[in-house]
């Protein structure tokens, strides 16, 4: 598209709705302590996914 | 039902995030004045008001753009519905901040623990209360498989012996039961001897060091007992850990205050040390304090991380890139709809717990005592506390439904809602903007870096 440029490969919102395993890291014990985000955090399952392939 | 499209510009990137469907669309400057001008739902063919409005551009490139951005909305990409997410209930505790050591051996002028005492004396932790803690943290998490424990203080390595003895009574633990715990550590790094390093690069996933930044910042604020500078001790030790990690987990982290508003220097000095994983934090302390940060800080802050954003995008394109924590988004293996809506799970899937064994819904509650929750001698634990801290999230709380980063913050820090506003579910503006910020800077880098990419390919 000339106008408009996608930056996702897949739609992950809507990919990840089935989820909530809870398997996945506490936002933070990562690397803030004093700052909550939950943007830089991985999904357990879709991280193993993608390395197993 | 809702929709909500943010449109922002940021480091010469035009930007439209889709906050349901979490599309982050990249545009032209006619896409961006077009999506100024129209609101679901959108019509098949481009209206005639658009091409008068945009008479500046040649109505067939309007036209085409028109159904660039229709065919997204079809597709779901563009003014998408939000869903309401039903929440799992509370019940299950799967990570513990542990404090080893309320005593520290420096004297940070900025230190939310008190100088690790968290207004209640010098204490450590002893092996007994440290191996409760994880047996309360074993029984409470249900059929989680994956418990993570942070050693933290004060300083955990004052407490050394204990650190290692718990370590090895997890892993013992979590063989027995089939779980498995990753531990992390924080430290400040002065007390870092070979035997500390090898021991935390076998056994830690992930480690926080702690350092400011330039050297006078850092020992402006992090001093020994003796008020002298800790950066010329703390930096070769980080350097020696850092080199013989491998590829396991760790950040340089540095706190900014009011004295260094100018901290893209201190995250762009610890980069020219060679430290590639960084997080430069803004401090938390009461507002009254001369190095809080203030409301009329926060233009300045905004253009800190520009500059800062723009600094990564050159190094990136010139092959020698960083992370900067609060910058780092995934934009397709992310967390999950459950994790965007509780945030970091405090007082319910993460607790912390002081030498004397007592629990608190987070390390920052500490200091405040009608928080606590249990004690794990006594085996007490405040599931009414814990409901109410499981029934919160970004559905719950007003201001955060209408807000466009809520998918990328979580709903923020209780505790930092609970110092600044007296209530968990009261959102800290400050950090707020802050937050939304941040979210801005970290899509630019991604549009910036990808279109890099592709000029490269």
């Amino acid at each position: 598209m000339k106008n408009v440029k996608t930056l996702n490969k897949t739609n992950s919102a809507k990919r990840a709705v089935a989820a909530g395993c809870g398997e996945c890291q506490a936002s933070c014990q990562s690397a803030c302590k004093t700052s909550c985000t939950v943007a830089n955090q991985k999904c357990l399952r879709l991280t193993k996914k993608s390395e197993n392939k | 039902m809702t929709t909500c499209v943010h449109t922002f510009k940021c480091c010469g990137q035009r930007i439209a995030l889709d906050v349901p469907s979490g599309a982050v669309h990249v545009l032209s400057e006619l896409a961006f004045e077009m999506l100024q001008r129209i609101a679901p739902p959108l019509a098949p063919e481009c209206p005639a008001s658009l091409r008068y409005e945009l008479a500046k551009y040649d109505s067939t490139s309007v036209s085409e753009a028109y159904q660039e951005l229709y065919s997204l909305y079809k597709d779901g990409l563009l003014f998408s519905e939000d869903v309401e997410y039903e929440m799992p209930p509370s019940g299950v505790v799967k990570s513990m901040c542990l404090h080893v050591s309320h005593d520290c051996n420096m004297r940070c002028k900025y230190c939310f623990a008190d100088a690790g005492e968290y207004s209640r004396g010098r204490k450590l932790m002893s092996l007994e209360t440290g191996k409760k803690a994880l047996d309360f943290l074993f029984e409470k998490s249900g059929k989680i498989h994956n418990l993570e424990v942070d050693m933290f203080g004060g300083e955990p390595l004052l407490n050394f012996d204990v650190v290692r003895e718990l370590v090895a009574y997890g892993r013992q633990r979590e063989r027995e039961l089939g779980k498995k715990i990753a531990f992390t550590i924080t430290t400040n790094g002065a007390l870092l001897d070979d035997e500390a390093i090898d021991f935390i690069n076998s056994e830690f996933s992930n480690v926080v060091l702690s350092i400011d930044g330039r050297r006078e910042v850092n020992d402006r604020m992090r001093t020994f007992v003796d008020g002298s500078g800790t950066y010329d001790t703390i930096l070769p030790k980080f350097k020696k850990l850092v080199e013989r990690r491998g590829d396991r987990d760790w950040y340089v982290r540095g706190t900014f205050t009011r004295e260094n508003l100018d901290f893209a220097a201190d995250v762009i000095a610890l980069a020219d040390e060679g430290f590639d994983q960084i997080s430069i934090e803004p401090v938390v302390l009461d507002e009254s304090d001369p190095l809080a940060i203030r409301r009329e800080d926060l233009p300045r802050i905004f253009k800190e991380y520009d500059r800062l954003a723009r600094e990564m995008i050159r190094r990136y394109r010139q092959g020698r890139p960083f992370n900067f924590f609060h910058f780092m988004i995934d934009l397709d293996e992310g967390p999950c709809v459950y994790k965007r809506c509780k945030g970091c799970g405090s007082g319910n899937e993460y607790v912390a717990v002081t030498p004397d064994g007592d629990i608190f819904p987070c390390h920052q509650f500490v200091e405040f005592m009608p928080m606590k929750m249990g004690n794990v001698h006594d085996g007490s634990f405040d599931t009414e506390m814990q409901r109410k801290f499981a029934g919160q999230s970004i559905l719950t709380i007003p201001e955060c439904r209408e807000c466009w980063a809520k998918y990328y913050c979580g709903g923020g820090c209780a505790a930092n809602n609970y110092k600044y506003k007296g209530a968990v579910e009261t959102p800290y503006e400050i950090n707020c903007e802050l937050e939304r910020k941040r979210v801005e800077c970290a899509l630019a880098i991604k549009a910036a870096t990808a279109e890099y990419d592709e000029q490269d390919a």
